[in-house]
C-alpha cells in the first residue's frame, strides 16, 4: 500500500469535513477497498473511516414500512436484526464469508457498485432510497454503470431505506471462489407491482428486468417467465460463464426467486 | 506514526503504527504473536482470522488504526488458563483436523465464532461457515468432524 493519513471521525459532519480534503477517500468496512489499496489500484492521500459514527449504524422500521439501515451497518447485523424484511436479511447473510460480513457495510457495497455485488440488486428491486449527507437519491437514479454511482466526491451514504415488500426472495448462483454472485436476482412483490433487480449479469452493472416485472405483475408465478429471454449481447463473459450462460441464468434465478417468494 | 492501544488476549498492549499498517502486521511483527498466519494477503484464505470485539475479522484486511481501543483475541488466547488445549483445539487434535497446520489458527477462530452463534450446527452449516477458510491438505472432512465433535455431537457418520 502507498502511505496515507488516516482519520476516524465520530460524526457525519466531521467525516464530511475530512472528506473535503484533496484525494480523500471514505473507508467503509474495507473488504474491497483494502485489497484494492494493497494492489496499489488506489492512492488516497487520506482515508476517512466511517466505522466509528454511531448515527450511521443500526436498523429500524419506518412509519412508511421501510427497513432503514445505517450506511455503516455491517452485513452480519442486517442478517441478524433485519427480520422485518427476511429476504434482505437472507441476502446480507450470504454476502462473501462470515468475516467479510462482520466488516463489510451496506453503504460501502452500494457506493462501490461492483457489477456482481448483492445489495445493488436489492436496492433496485425494492426501489430503495439512498440517503446521503446532502440529499436523498432514488435507487433508480443511483446506479450509473459498472462501479459508477450518482455520488459526488466526498458524499457519504448515511442510510438506506428499503421498502418492505409483501413477498420477496433473492437467489444467487454462487461463484465459490470470489464469493460474489455469478448472477443474482431479487424479486419483490408490492401492492403496486413487482420489481426485479439483476446483478452479476450485465456489463453495465445492476439493472431492472422490465419484461419480467410486467409479466410477474400480471401473474406472480414462475411460469409467467416462460419464454422470456434476455439478449446475451452486453452480458458479462469470463472464464466462469459466457454471456449466453449468464443471460440464461437470469431467467433461472428469477424463476427460483418467484417460487421461493410465493411459498 | 500514531499510537494504538488494544487489549490482546486479555492483556493491554500498545503499538506504533502508520495509517497503512494492517492489524495482521501489528500482531505478527509488533507483538510477535505469530500464530496468526498470513496465507494469501488477498482476503481469501482465512488463515489470518482473529476476533475483534468478539467478531470474526480478517486481520490482513483491517487497518491497525481501526482496532484502536478494541479487544482482540488470537489463536494464542484460545488455550485454557492452565495451558491445556481448548475444546475446539483438542477436537482438531483428536480428529486429525490438520496436516500442515498452516490454516489451523484461522479454522479455530472461525469455528469458535460459529459455535458461539450456532452451538449445534449441522454438517452443511459448518461447511457453509467455513467458506472463507482454505485448507490445502485435509480435504476439510476431518476439520468438519472436529468442529461437530467440539459441539458435542456424535460424529461417527459425519463428513463421510
Amino acid at each position: 500500500m502507498y502511505a496515507f493519513d488516516f482519520e476516524r471521525p465520530s460524526t457525519i459532519a466531521d467525516a464530511a469535513k475530512a472528506l473535503a480534503q484533496d484525494d480523500a477517500q471514505a473507508l467503509g468496512g474495507g473488504q474491497t477497498l483494502i485489497p484494492t489499496l494493497k494492489q496499489r489500484l488506489a492512492m488516497p492521500t487520506v482515508l476517512v473511516s466511517l466505522s466509528s459514527i454511531p448515527e450511521m449504524r443500526g436498523i429500524c422500521r419506518s412509519d412508511a414500512n421501510a427497513l432503514c439501515i445505517g450506511g455503516a451497518t455491517p452485513h452480519a447485523v442486517v442478517a441478524r436484526d433485519g427480520g422485518a424484511f427476511p429476504a434482505l436479511a437472507d441476502l446480507a447473510g450470504h454476502i462473501g464469508d462470515p468475516a467479510v460480513r462482520t466488516r463489510g457495510t451496506v453503504g460501502g457495497s452500494l457506493a462501490n457498485n461492483d457489477p456482481a455485488a448483492c445489495y445493488p440488486a436489492a436496492a433496485l428491486a425494492t426501489g430503495a432510497t439512498i440517503i446521503t449527507n446532502t440529499r436523498q437519491i432514488a435507487a433508480d437514479d443511483f446506479f450509473d454503470g459498472m462501479f459508477g454511482t450518482a455520488l459526488e466526491e466526498g458524499e457519504i451514504i448515511t442510510e438506506v431505506q428499503f421498502p418492505i415488500p409483501q413477498a420477496a426472495s433473492y437467489q444467487k448462483f454462487n461463484q465459490p471462489a470470489s464469493r460474489f454472485a455469478l448472477t443474482g436476482v431479487m424479486v419483490c412483490r408490492y401492492a403496486s407491482g413487482v420489481r426485479v433487480g439483476v446483478t452479476g449479469a450485465s456489463e453495465d452493472g445492476v439493472f431492472r428486468w422490465a419484461e419480467a416485472e410486467a409479466a410477474l405483475s400480471n401473474s406472480f408465478a414462475a411460469s409467467a417467465l416462460d419464454g422470456l429471454t434476455l439478449d446475451a449481447e452486453g452480458m458479462l463473459g469470463d472464464i466462469h460463464g459466457a454471456p449466453q450462460y449468464r443471460a440464461h441464468l437470469v431467467t433461472v434465478m428469477a424463476k427460483r426467486a418467484v417460487e421461493e417468494a410465493a411459498t | 506514526m500514531a499510537q494504538i492501544s488494544i487489549t490482546i488476549n486479555g492483556k493491554s498492549a500498545s503499538a506504533e503504527v502508520e495509517g497503512r499498517t494492517l492489524l495482521s502486521e501489528v500482531l505478527r511483527d509488533g507483538l510477535r504473536l505469530t500464530g496468526t498466519h498470513i496465507g494469501c494477503d488477498t482476503s481469501q484464505c482465512g488463515a489470518c482470522l482473529v476476533h475483534v470485539n468478539g467478531q470474526l475479522a480478517k486481520s490482513c484486511t483491517m487497518l491497525a488504526l481501526e482496532a484502536d481501543g478494541a479487544e482482540v483475541r488470537t489463536i494464542e488466547g484460545m488455550a485454557n488458563d492452565d495451558g491445556s488445549l481448548g475444546d475446539i483445539q483438542q477436537a482438531f487434535q483428536d480428529h486429525h483436523g490438520l496436516q500442515c497446520g498452516f490454516c489451523t489458527p484461522g479454522m479455530i477462530m472461525a469455528a469458535t465464532s460459529l459455535l458461539r452463534e450456532n452451538p449445534k450446527p449441522t454438517e452443511a452449516e459448518v461447511r457453509a461457515y467455513l467458506e472463507g477458510n482454505m485448507c490445502r491438505c485435509t480435504g476439510y472432512h476431518n476439520i468438519i468432524k472436529a468442529i461437530m465433535a467440539a459441539s458435542g455431537q456424535d460424529v461417527t457418520l459425519a463428513a463421510h
